[in-house]
């Protein structure tokens, strides 16, 4: 006679016999992404195949990036912050160098420029020594991991005008910028990434992230140029506390910020002449609005 | 095998000679170190596979020669030590287990009757094969702060004798510019096919012959452009490392420490390449280097003794070629070396190297020329035989890969060393037997080198943690001329190897 006991725990082994597959079912393999093996990337005049990638992404890619892709390569738990941040997952498809608006995808020539340009104080270096056809065969790679490229487009770039002239006043009006929008709560007043916020943050895996500090000597992740700085508040690093500015500041306002940001890095600028003149302070964070 | 009278082994005694020292060298190649600059250290440092820097390690693709060229630096703002766990320490070792059997031809050896010498030589194939072992390397290397490098490699032959392989310390990126950079100490000339960084392990396949060639007899040791060197190096280059120049100064020591040769003589050495991109095939580098010196040809004596440090009547030498590195895709490579070679017709004589140094900083030589079977120095008043010439050669290096993938190579090399004039050119004295040893004219490809290696080296894990090859190869070695004759005239000589073994690192 069967007892109850019995019943249950020959109901529980079933279920867990019939779970098993189940659970494998849903760890990916790497058969699940060569569907998307005929993926491309359209960089300039190049046309890069995911397929002609595998033999550089193993060789160069896969100790952090991993087999599937998702940041869990070999190294991934050993890179921690600050020191380090972790590899991208490219199944998520969420990018913080981005052309695009917030939220979209990125275009491939920012794949391409991520890859080139590398990510300072991370371990992703410059792959520059790569042909740009090894590079546009990379970025059609780092797509075939997500179906988000089979079933949406790129965002449209974001249009930045042209640089204006650096004057006192734009650094001026930058640094009211840098007030208005609070910048300063993770960046800190003097951009050393020390604003009361800055301990608190984590990114959207809810690992925690430090914000961009402006006087250790360090390029911005997405580029150190005037242009690249732009773009950066305003199409935001997504994945990251860092949000897009475009809804809140004018393209003009953004050049100032751009100007202001300059006086606070270590490097010398045009700027930081000017500042010096100025006898710029801090932002007051106590200051009421528009009274800096 | 053959017997010869006692009076006809007095003609043999330069093949005798030359078969002696071929032994020596094979010897001394097969138990010495084979320092290659494989550094998981590196790979633990900055959490990257062996495969991201080396086309199979030690070989550095692209990419490892940029970080080398940046001085051991990502460039990524946290390659100064400060970012490391205190722990850290960058040290790599590396040693190789093998199996091989080598086997020489044309060598002159005793025979024996009744238990008892005959007096007699023979000439016969010796093959010996067994287990071994390579040398020992500790590297160590890295930055000491932001732009400041640093490379110290201890390295001993197989029985643990210790020497200082490379030391130097490295200033880059100079005022923020890669087109700054300075190195002093001991190092690798810049060569773009490393010899330190060599795939393969043979005595012969081991190096490149291209780089150490020299004319039989010929006393110039200091043109090895193979041998780390003592000196002090320029290096610029653009950020994406596709244009590279460097120009070295070193002592005329061969890398040989304490100056016994080398004092107030220098070398200068210059390189020039520019890498481009040629679409699906990959990128290309073509490039050139040269090497001009001078080296001394007298040693002041004690007790006919040359003495370190004296050397004096330096006289010229030169080396330049040509280098290219061509990509067909991503899986066959091919890089191609020449070489035209010429050295003063005083070292063609057998001049330059009287102070005979053990490679550790002693000194061996205990005699010198005029005194039969020692070193040739130009002591004053010393004049050239007639007919002398300066000896001139050309090289041609070709060495392939098939890259499976990063976890398995195929190798193969071809080398080939002509000489365009020999030292007892056609003027010389029929008959005389010269400083350098050498008797009469001699045929105009006496020396030269053929040789031909295979292999393939296979990895079976690639990590960001250690390295470990299964490793097999065959080097076959044609020489013509040098054999041991027994006054029989001139004999070819070929050498093989075949070696199995284990080459990690960690």
């Amino acid at each position: 006679m069967r007892t109850r006991l019995q019943t249950w725990s020959l109901l529980l082994g079933a279920t867990a016999v019939l779970a098993l597959p189940a659970a494998s079912w849903a760890q990916l393999t790497q058969a699940d992404f060569e569907p998307r093996l005929g993926m491309e990337s359209h960089v300039g005049n190049l046309t890069g195949h995911a397929k002609d990638a595998k033999a550089d992404y193993r060789r160069y890619c896969v100790g952090c990036h991993g087999e599937l892709g998702d940041g869990n390569g070999e190294n991934a738990p050993y890179m921690q912050p600050p020191i380090y941040q972790q590899p991208r997952d490219f199944q998520l498809a969420v990018f913080k160098c981005r052309s695009t608006p917030t939220g979209t995808l990125p275009a491939d020539q920012d794949l391409f420029d991520a890859i080139t340009r590398g990510f300072d104080r991370t371990n992703m270096p410059q792959w520059n020594t790569l042909s740009k056809q090894e590079r546009a065969d990379l970025v059609a790679w780092v797509k075939h991991y997500s179906p988000r490229w089979a079933t949406e487009k790129p965002g449209t770039p974001i249009t930045i005008p042209p640089e204006p002239e650096v004057t006192a006043d734009r650094i001026k009006a930058g640094r009211d910028v840098f007030a208005r929008v609070q910048c300063w709560k993770c960046h800190g007043v003097l951009g050393q990434a020390n604003g009361p916020s800055a301990s608190t943050l984590t990114d959207d895996l809810g690992r925690p992230i430090a914000p961009f500090n402006f006087t250790e000597g360090a390029r911005p992740k997405c580029g150190d140029t005037d242009k690249d700085i732009f773009r950066i508040f305003m199409t935001g690093l997504d994945g990251t506390p860092m949000p897009s500015y475009a809804d809140n500041i004018k393209p003009d306002e953004a050049w100032d910020l751009v100007f202001y940001l300059r006086t606070l890095m270590r490097q010398d600028s045009k700027e930081k002449v000017l500042a010096k003149g100025l006898n710029l302070k801090p932002v007051d964070p106590n200051a009421p609005a528009g009274q800096q | 095998m053959s017997t010869l009278t006692r009076s006809r082994r007095l003609g043999v005694k330069l093949s005798t000679f030359l078969s002696a020292a071929a032994l020596v060298v094979a010897f001394l190649l097969l138990t010495g170190s084979q320092p290659a600059n494989a550094l998981p250290a590196f790979a633990r440092k900055y959490g990257l596979r062996c495969s991201a820097c080396h086309e199979s390690w030690p070989m550095l693709n692209y990419f490892g020669q940029k970080f080398k060229d940046n001085g051991y630096q990502l460039m990524n703002d946290r390659d100064a030590p400060i970012w490391q766990n205190p722990g850290y320490w960058p040290v790599t070792f590396r040693i190789t287990p093998i199996w091989h059997r080598v086997s020489t031809g044309k060598v002159e050896v005793d025979t024996y009757s009744g238990g008892n010498p005959t007096g007699l030589s023979a000439v016969q194939r010796i093959s010996s094969s067994g287990f071994d072992l390579s040398g020992l390397d500790f590297h160590t290397a890295g930055t000491l702060e932001k732009n400041y490098s640093f490379y110290v490699l201890p390295s001993s032959d197989s029985t643990g004798a210790f020497h200082f392989e490379q030391v130097f310390g490295r200033l880059d990126n100079l005022f923020g510019s890669p087109w700054l950079n300075i190195k002093f100490g001991r190092f690798e000339l810049d060569n773009l096919l490393s010899e330190k960084r060599i795939l393969t392990l043979t005595g012969n396949g081991g190096i490149y012959q291209t780089y150490h060639f020299i004319p039989v007899g010929d006393g110039n040791i200091f043109g090895q452009i193979g041998d780390n060197q003592l000196g002090v190096e320029y290096m610029g280059h653009s950020v994406d490392d596709r244009t590279r120049i460097s120009a070295s100064l070193i002592s005329s020591s061969d890398g040989n420490v304490n100056l016994s040769t080398g004092a107030n003589s220098y070398t200068a050495f210059f390189t020039g390449s520019q890498a481009f991109d040629a679409g699906r095939l990959g990128v290309q580098r073509i490039g050139f280097y040269a090497m001009a010196g001078e080296a001394a040809t007298y040693y002041l004596t004690a007790g006919g003794v040359p003495q370190p440090g004296t050397g004096v009547a330096n006289k010229g030498f030169t080396r330049e070629g040509f280098v290219g590195q061509f990509y067909f895709g991503p899986h066959v490579d091919l890089t191609v070396v020449t070489q035209h070679g010429s050295d003063n017709a005083w070292f063609g004589q057998g001049y330059g190297n009287a102070i005979l140094t053990d490679g550790n900083g002693g000194t061996t030589a205990t005699c010198s020329s005029p005194t039969p079977g020692c070193p040739a120095n130009n002591v004053p008043g010393t004049t050239l035989p007639t007919g002398s010439k300066a000896p001139s050669w050309n090289g041609y290096t070709f060495e392939g890969h098939y890259v499976y993938s990063p976890q398995l190579i195929f190798i193969g090399r071809y080398e080939a060393e002509r000489m365009s004039q020999q030292a007892n050119g056609s003027g010389y004295t029929p008959g005389f037997t010269g400083p350098n040893g050498l008797t009469g004219p001699t045929a105009s490809n006496f020396g030269n080198i053929t040789t031909y290696t295979i292999g393939y080296r296979y990895n079976p894990f690639m990590t960001s943690r250690a390295g470990f090859a299964w490793h097999n190869e065959y080097n076959w070695l044609h020489q013509d001329g040098t054999g041991a004759t027994l006054g029989l005239g001139t004999v070819n000589v070929n050498t093989s190897e075949l070696l199995i073994g284990f080459d990690f690192d960690f």
